[in-house]
């Protein structure tokens, strides 16, 4: 039996709109894939608006890596390229055909292919982008390899969808894509699973591969908390990782020959009549997926989770490394001394308010962000929420001063900005660390570069 | 509360940039936030946020001084009238009190925000909630009787020179309010020391040693039992005597997880520590008073609910606090027992300290980050052997 890693600083936060486990299909015209979604890749377009694409034809590719190919999820044709400030693409909308064709990028069993064959596929077809790296979290270099690859089975963050429920019917799929990836790393690859929910994923016993076990509370399923316990990087050294989801998209290529784009999404939040499971393809438009299903009033539309998602508009598109789709209320409102109310319905990891009466309580929690941006005065409370050997505070203010060197001493390499996501919900100063991580993170690549 | 924030909506744009009064934009803020919780909503990241801001932090440390705070104000009255022999009853008691605490308080709040206004109004920055704690602490860690404009200088020095030249609220290295008081002690001692400031219009044929004055010259016999100590109706610094009172504050600060268990637990350990050593030598009286009596004399218990664990000014990482903690519970100790100048050693032993912290934060700091170049070096090290 593994050993169970626990741990036990963290944070639960108990939203209400907890999908209910049924799945739904929907038939959705409109995907995009937004090269927005990828950091540190430079799109130079491969299509015009009108070309026929499809399941599986490049849209752009990198200009710094030609091997870095992005496909359209679906097959139909370029509805619209939509461009921002200085002509940055930020969308390339398609609209689909009714009837899915795919590019064939031929069957095989990974166990029979060489790595460089592997690599060639995965990159063809444009899956290689679901293989990201730490330190940076960007798009692995196929070029390089990697000292282990790292899948968390589950996903702690508030509503996140349940992998279990999820995996049953993709065990096939899975235990091929583990084959292929085992063919990409000398290391081990390593399935962390969480305790009590019994194997998420079966799977035939292979050297390479190696099963741990986590228990406690969010950011628990973080994949760099994971990476951190089991096998920290050090500088120089990159592991890899990749969603559960899309372990089971690499090994439908090797299945079928096909970029099949399909994943089963989390439709969550306060805001939602009915939460439940979608499957739909990647990149679907939200306004399709959600029909009437909202409740009436201002909210705020997210692709991934309340902590770390990313913010978009009601016909905007869900993000290319998004399994989750949450709505809840916005919060642009006064509150008549606020901070002085006994708080009984505030959340609040602190007990400051008397909302610690009712610890079991599910929160309808607004996006107000309940105070005035401060200097930084508590200390010892991101340390509560981070369960790391890392200094949070220190390193936050190593970046804000951009000291390069103190920045990798602290530790830089090992974190991404959603590490931090809790750090910034419980701050009393009420301070960006996300994004100040994300300047980090940003400004070490260029030095490194 | 709807005509208030319609009125607040009109007078709005004549404090914003450019408008009439667009120089008092800070003050403006600084009310209006206070009145409401603002309307801006998440922008990047975290979609949502903890209902806790710095307004709630620290107003919930000023409700932890509120036993305190009444005791104190129930505590001047009481001493004074029993230095005449007199016992007028409760209302009459806590009518002295409040006409010799309350004025200390208007004048602690009046000359600190005051300041902080004009220095927030001076960076354009919003007026930060820091001094609402340090202002309401000032006036407790005073004797009853002491002059106001002593009190309003010694607050202006704390909070400028203290605070405001180090870049305001979070960015202080001694903590304000016992800079203040550091300030009275040192510039005006006859204000501050002796046995004649500690009560309040005391009768002169009346003893007002404090308990901390009789253990320094080795009365020990005339030193109250522990249980008057706790509860604390004895002279002293206004807010400092009722260690029971203290308490109070002290379960909510740490039920609330304000204030840091590490620090308060290592300050514990830290004097016990060097109690006990010192009952071990017991050389003259003071060394041979029982080292739990340090618990209950003086500052100690003030000291360490509320100032010792000062997150801005103490040490800021988990180590360093019990670090930090540990070292001033001894120093404590040292300082009573062996400084033959004061008798108290808490302000003192939390100022140094406090000098200290970040220096204990850089060696922790260091740890990990050596721990961190190790492990680096130990996965490296199989290739460079090849």
């Amino acid at each position: 039996m593994p050993q169970t890693i626990r741990i036990r600083k963290g944070l639960n936060i108990n939203l209400s709109g907890e999908a209910s486990k049924t799945i739904s299909e929907r038939a959705i015209d409109y995907y995009a894939l937004k090269p927005t979604d990828f950091r540190g890749i430079n799109p130079k377009l491969d299509v015009q608006e009108g070309d026929k694409v499809r399941a599986g034809s490049i849209l752009f590719h990198d200009k710094n890596s030609e091997r870095l190919l992005f496909t359209s999820p679906v097959s139909g044709s370029v509805a619209q390229i939509i461009r921002g400030e200085k002509r940055v693409i930020q969308e390339i909308c398609i609209q689909r055909d009714a009837r899915m064709e795919f590019e064939d990028f031929g069957k095989a069993d990974p166990a029979a292919l060489t790595r460089d064959e592997i690599v060639d596929r995965l990159t063809r077809s444009g899956i290689w982008p679901v293989i990201r790296q730490r330190p940076y979290s960007v798009i692995a270099n196929p070029s390089h390899t990697p000292k282990s690859i790292f899948i968390s089975c589950f996903d702690s963050a508030p509503l996140a969808p349940d992998p279990v429920f999820i995996l049953k019917e993709l065990q096939t799929e899975c235990n091929v894509g583990l084959s292929a990836l085992a063919k990409l790393t000398g290391g081990r690859i390593n399935l962390c699973m969480k305790q009590g929910s019994g194997q998420a994923l079966e799977f035939a016993p292979d050297p390479k591969v190696a099963v741990h076990y986590f228990s406690g509370p969010h950011p628990s399923g973080n994949v760099g908390v994971q990476i951190h316990h089991l096998d920290p990087i050090n500088k120089g050294e990159t592991v890899w990782y990749i969603h559960i989801q899309d372990l089971a998209l690499i090994g439908r290529l090797f299945l079928t020959g096909h970029y099949d784009a399909t994943r089963i999404i989390a439709l969550t939040g306060s805001e939602i009549i009915h939460p439940q499971y979608f499957r739909v393809h990647r990149g679907a438009r939200i306004s399709e997926i959600l029909e009437d299903n909202v409740k009436p009033g201002n909210v705020r539309y997210i692709s991934g989770n309340v902590l770390t998602g990313t913010r978009t508009a009601r016909n905007g598109y869900l993000g290319f490394y998004d399994h989750q789709i949450t709505v809840i209320p916005e919060g642009n409102h006064f509150e008549f001394l606020g901070w002085a109310k006994p708080g009984f319905g505030k959340f609040s990891f602190s007990r400051t308010f008397f909302s610690w009466f009712r610890p079991f309580r599910q929160y309808r929690l607004d996006t107000n962000l309940h105070g005035g941006t401060r200097a930084y005065v508590m200390t010892g409370q991101y340390e509560k929420v981070f369960p790391m050997n890392i200094y949070p505070l220190q390193l936050i203010k190593a970046i804000l001063i951009k000291d390069i060197d103190l920045m990798e001493n602290l530790g830089i390499y090992e974190v991404d900005e959603e590490d931090f996501a809790l750090c910034e919900f419980i701050d009393t100063s009420k301070t960006e660390i996300q994004s100040i991580i994300r300047e980090g993170l940003d400004l070490m690549r260029q030095e490194m570069n | 509360m709807k005509s208030l924030r319609k009125y607040l909506d009109t007078v709005k744009p004549q404090f914003m940039k450019g408008g009439r009064f667009g120089k008092l934009h800070s003050t403006f803020d600084a009310f209006e936030t206070f009145l409401f919780v603002p309307d801006k909503v998440t922008f990047k990241g975290s979609h949502i946020r903890d209902s806790i801001d710095l307004k709630r932090t620290m107003s919930t440390v000023i409700v932890a001084l509120l036993p305190a705070l009444l005791f104190g104000i129930y505590n001047v009255g009481y001493q004074h009238f029993i230095s005449y022999g007199q016992n007028p009853g409760f209302w009459h008691i806590v009518g002295y009190g409040l006409g010799k605490v309350l004025p200390l308080i208007v004048v602690s709040y009046g000359v600190g925000l005051g300041i902080e206004f004009i220095f927030a109004q001076y960076r354009g920055h919003e007026v930060n909630e820091g001094y609402l704690v340090t202002g309401m602490l000032i006036p407790l860690i005073l004797p009853p009787d002491i002059p106001l404009w002593i009190v309003a200088l010694s607050v202006a020095f704390a909070v400028i020179f203290g605070k405001e030249v180090f870049g305001g609220t979070g960015m202080n290295v001694l903590n304000p309010a016992l800079l203040a008081r550091g300030f009275l002690f040192f510039a005006y001692p006859a204000v501050m020391t002796g046995d004649k400031v500690w009560i309040a219009g005391k009768a002169d044929a009346f003893s007002g040693e404090t308990v901390l004055g009789h253990a320094m010259i080795g009365n020990t016999d005339q030193i109250n039992d522990p249980m008057g100590m706790f509860i604390g109706l004895e002279p002293g610094s206004i807010g400092e005597t009722s260690v029971v009172a203290i308490l109070i504050g002290a379960v909510i600060l740490l039920f609330t997880g304000i204030a840091s268990w590490r620090i308060m637990l290592a300050t514990i350990l830290g004097t016990t520590a060097l109690g006990l050593l010192v009952n071990a030598i017991g050389a003259n009286e003071y060394m041979k008073l029982p080292f739990y009596y340090h618990y209950l004399m003086g500052g100690f218990a003030f000291g360490l609910v509320f100032m010792a664990t000062d997150p801005v000014t103490s040490a800021q990482t988990n180590r360093g606090k019990w670090i930090y903690g540990f070292l001033l519970g001894a120093l404590i100790i040292i300082i009573r027992v062996f400084n033959p100048a004061y008798p108290e050693g808490v302000m003192l032993a939390i100022l140094l300290m406090n000098v200290f912290a970040p220096l204990i934060d850089h060696y922790v700091v260091q740890a990990n980050i050596h721990r961190r170049l190790r492990r680096a070096m130990a996965a490296q090290a199989p290739f460079l052997n090849r």
